[in-house]
């Protein structure tokens, strides 16, 4: 039941990506209830993720570049 | 003073994805902001004779491409002919009642800030994730942008997966030292 920081970490991080299991969060929302500098850490983490769900981040995918690659080299 | 150089070479891989976030929120379709930042990749690299070394090159690039989408703006506007402006109180002409009240802005309305906000909001993000290490910025943007499987990240990457969750949790927590000033 008892796990360190490092661990409640690793398992925050992966309940950002929907990749916690039901255990290992009940073992973390364990965790948090003692420790206030990883119950911070976490409620900022969760806010990141918000964040970035917020701003609809938008990339380009490896092909696209690729092809700019190419023209952009054709132009030199 | 520091003063800049230009890479043209490293262009499309540091720059690509940060110029298309500013284009895709200013033109609102990707494949027109694709083309702009070619054009504008295109653009810098004709007039690198210019480059006076005192901006950061992607500052350089983002006046150029600032450019490109006002002269994209201005090409539309001139095929609708001319910036016509018509007017009329509303477009439900049989509309009885208080039609003045109804065309006044709401000025409880939260909509246009929040657009305003999550453009400013994604800019910061780019911004401070250009700012991590490269590999740190690579597995968070598979990540979280990309929204890929660990599995895949780490077979593509060869790496493992509990170096993966260091790496996004390094990541995550400079983005968050990063936005701290303004966002948290």
């Amino acid at each position: 039941m008892m796990i360190s920081c490092e661990k409640a970490a690793t398992i925050c991080n992966k309940a950002q990506y929907k990749e916690a299991s039901s255990w290992e969060k009940i073992k973390l929302k364990f965790h948090l209830i003692m420790c206030k500098t990883c119950a911070k850490h976490s409620a900022k983490n969760k806010k990141l993720t918000t964040l970035c769900n917020q701003a609809r981040l938008a990339i380009l995918s490896e092909e696209d570049k690729n092809k700019m690659k190419e023209t952009f080299s054709k132009a030199k | 003073m520091e003063t800049h150089q230009l890479h043209p070479d490293t262009w499309v891989d540091l720059y690509a994805d940060y110029l298309f976030n500013y284009a895709v929120t200013r033109v609102s379709d990707a494949e027109i902001a694709k083309d702009l930042v070619q054009e504008t990749f295109i653009a810098g690299l004709k007039s690198a004779k210019n480059f006076k070394g005192d901006a950061a090159e992607r500052t350089w690039l983002i006046a150029i491409l600032k450019r490109k989408v006002i002269d994209h703006y201005r090409k539309t506007n001139s095929k609708k002919g001319k910036a016509e402006v018509r007017m009329s109180y509303s477009s439900q002409t049989d509309a009885e009642g208080d039609w003045l009240e109804e065309r006044i802005a709401d000025p409880n309305s939260n909509f246009e800030n929040d657009a305003m906000e999550n453009e400013e909001l994604g800019q910061a993000i780019q911004n401070c994730i250009a700012k991590l290490p490269k590999k740190q910025a690579q597995v968070f943007i598979m990540k979280t942008i990309e929204g890929m499987e660990t599995e895949d990240i780490c077979n593509a990457l060869g790496i493992n997966a509990s170096n993966l969750w260091v790496m996004i949790h390094r990541a995550r927590t400079g983005l968050m030292g990063c936005l701290n000033q303004n966002w948290f």
